[in-house]
């Protein structure tokens, strides 16, 4: 009985340590050290990064890859309090390009999950036999390096008093801003409709804004009320345009006889830095064939900014916005440092885009 | 006054009051019909022995014992809100009469100026409205006239006479073609309450740009932005530059300083750039880049 009973203790304590050496990715990493396809390879690295074991990650990696090893975890893992600091990668899927006896090449897309949403990360990736085994080849990402400099910055930014609350009624007060939807459009999306448009801060004060939309039915009762989240730039500077777009989903367009539409204005503290600029901005086709607006951003004050999002505005050719599109940038913006953004553009609408706009809203950390 | 039990759990004391006066037997009481607000009087009370004087106003109810074959006081604080008021006399039997406070003197302004902030040379752009209230907050209803005066940062001050109607007295009016501080007053005799509304420029007119190249890099700089006044538009408005080049669209949004907006672009090739403000559209240059 006594050796029955260590007997079982012994077999449930060794099924219990495969079983965690087999979900903490033992038979990927064994598989990675001796990965005997390119896909194998790069799908044992991915497990690796997944894992956030970036040492096993970089020495499973071809010797004769550029990248160093703070390189290759500043790639990956991202830094500067960039999106990818705070983001994880949830999957990733292979798929080959082209292989021969000693190289291949692959499609790797990786999907990281963040506070703001799933990101895509695209790239093809090359991988090699050493001996036995493939092991991928990762190039050193291209860091644009800026001189030793001092940027001179004028910094503005508007502070608010706004009225005591001991005052009597009728006391002076200072006004909320005036904002103006200057365009809208409702669109019909397969199980949605969506409302986009254009709005601007016409007064002299920044804003801080929401634009809310009510589908009504054709009596005038409402059938559901919705607003952009952040499909808009909030925060509008004077004479400052941004895009909008606000999704209705379940909602089918023949139901809806009129909007409301309702843009709401709060009087905040802002500043008018930093500025980035959006250069190179190029309709083009990424890695999966699918039409994406591309370009770079630039910060052009001397502070990083640590996340940006795009938002594209799409026009048709008579000046009708007919899309917004928002992209997530998972790197810092260095000062001077341009860095590339790419914002999908729908199938449909993209042979009927004729011009585009794109804003940016940035979150700086403070202090950073 | 205890309520009434379960079955008038909610029965004021007010309420009962007005109940009682009603059924009551009535004798006279001899009030004046109207009263001035915070303006103390009395009421005969006639008759012999002692009763019970009750004063129901609209803010607040007294009672009290007092001897009959005198006079009835009542201070000056039991009459501050203007309204109807009804005063019951409980000796024997109840007797009661109504009577109306007025709001006395004007004594404050309740002074609203909208918007704060407002283009200039706008038509019927400034409202301002006037509330007439006595120093015991009652809106006073009796005709008056308020006198709206109107100071511009730039150019000749003018006022406005403007009669009270049910206690207000509004105006509108222009703004005026200079940017600033405009200072409305609204008075009345002695009385006067000050507010400030901010003249700020219109849209931007004329937007015009100049480029310079150093390098790969080209400048782009506004001449000072203003509106069709001449006004300066103000710092921190935004103005946005585009370049068409080989390379594509590059845009910058960048705010006004110093009066001025400057973007930078690398050109490739030949260059088209333009400049707009909110809805406003400049000129455009045409550039060859070093690129």
């Amino acid at each position: 009985m006594k050796w029955a009973l260590a007997a079982f203790i012994g077999i449930v304590t060794v099924i219990l340590v495969a079983f965690a050496w087999f979900q903490s990715g033992g038979m990927k990493q064994h598989a990675m050290f001796s990965a005997v396809t390119p896909e194998q390879a790069v799908q044992a690295l991915m497990t690796q990064i997944q894992n956030r074991n970036y040492q096993q990650a970089f020495a499973s990696l071809d010797p004769a890859s550029g990248a160093d090893y703070s390189s290759f975890v500043r790639d990956v893992a991202g830094s500067d309090g960039s999106l990818r600091t705070y983001s994880s990668l949830q999957s990733s899927d292979v798929s080959p390009l082209h292989a021969n006896a000693d190289q291949a090449l692959v499609r790797l897309r990786m999907t990281w999950s963040s506070a703001v949403g799933s990101l895509d990360d695209v790239r093809d990736v090359q991988v090699r036999r050493d001996g036995s085994v493939w092991r991928v080849v990762w190039p050193k990402p291209a860091v644009t390096k800026v001189p030793p400099q001092v940027v001179s910055v004028n910094y503005l930014r508007w502070e608010v008093i706004g009225r005591n609350s001991s005052q009597s009624w009728g006391a002076q007060d200072v006004d909320s801003p005036k904002v103006r939807i200057t365009s809208m459009n409702a669109i019909s999306r397969p199980g949605r409709v969506v409302i986009v448009g254009e709005v601007e801060n016409e007064d002299t004060v920044p804003a801080y804004l929401n634009v809310n939309a009510t589908l009504l039915k054709a009596d005038g009762s409402p059938i559901e009320e919705e607003g952009s989240f952040d499909l808009i730039s909030h925060v509008l500077l004077p004479k400052q345009v941004s895009p909008y777009r606000i999704d209705f989903p379940g909602v089918r367009m023949d139901a809806v006889k009129s909007v409301r539409m309702d843009a709401r204005a709060l009087l905040v503290p802002a500043s008018a830095d930093p500025v980035i600029a959006i250069s190179d901005q190029t309709l083009s086709k990424d890695g999966l064939s699918r039409t994406v607006l591309k370009g770079e951003l630039v910060n052009q004050s001397g502070r990083p900014v640590n996340i940006a999002q795009v938002l594209a505005a799409y026009y048709d050719d008579s000046g009708k916005v007919i899309w917004v599109a928002d992209g997530y940038v998972d790197q810092a913006l260095m000062p001077q440092v341009p860095v590339p953004f790419a914002v999908d553009v729908p199938d449909d609408i993209a042979p009927r885009l004729k011009n585009y706009r794109v804003i940016v809203n940035h979150y700086s950390q403070a202090g950073s | 006054m205890a309520d009434l039990g379960p079955f008038f759990p909610r029965l004021s004391r007010l309420t009962l009051l007005c109940l009682l006066s009603g059924l009551a037997w009535s004798a006279d009481l001899h009030v004046p019909a109207n009263v001035e607000a915070g303006k103390a009087f009395s009421i005969p009370a006639e008759g012999s022995g002692e009763a019970t004087f009750y004063l129901v106003g609209p803010d607040h109810v007294a009672k009290r014992t007092v001897n009959l074959g005198g006079a009835v006081q009542i201070e000056s604080s039991e009459v501050r809100a203007a309204g109807r008021y009804q005063a019951i006399l409980c000796g024997s039997s109840c007797s009661s009469a109504t009577f109306q406070v007025k709001a006395s003197q004007p004594a404050r302004l309740s002074f609203f100026l909208h918007p704060s902030r407002v283009p200039v040379s706008m038509p019927d752009s400034v409202d301002a409205t006037a509330f007439v209230f006595d120093q015991y907050q009652n809106l006073v209803l009796s005709p008056n006239s308020v006198d709206f005066r109107v100071t511009p940062a730039t150019g000749a001050a003018f006022s406005k006479q403007s009669p009270a109607k049910n206690g207000v007295a509004w105006m509108r009016m222009n703004s005026t073609p200079h940017e600033g501080r405009v200072q409305v007053t609204a008075a009345l005799g002695k009385v006067e309450e000050a507010r400030v509304i901010q003249q700020v420029a219109a849209e931007a007119c004329g937007l015009r740009i100049k480029a310079t190249s150093s390098g790969s890099i080209m400048t782009v700089e506004t001449d000072p932005v203003r509106d069709c006044s001449g006004n300066a538009l103000p710092d921190g408005t935004v103005v946005s530059f585009t370049n068409i080049d080989r390379a594509g669209k590059s845009t910058v949004d960048t705010p006004i300083k110093k009066g001025v907006a400057r973007g930078q672009f690398r050109v490739h090739g030949t260059a088209h750039i333009n400049v707009a403000c909110g809805v406003v559209l400049g000129n455009e240059l045409a550039l060859k880049g070093s690129l």
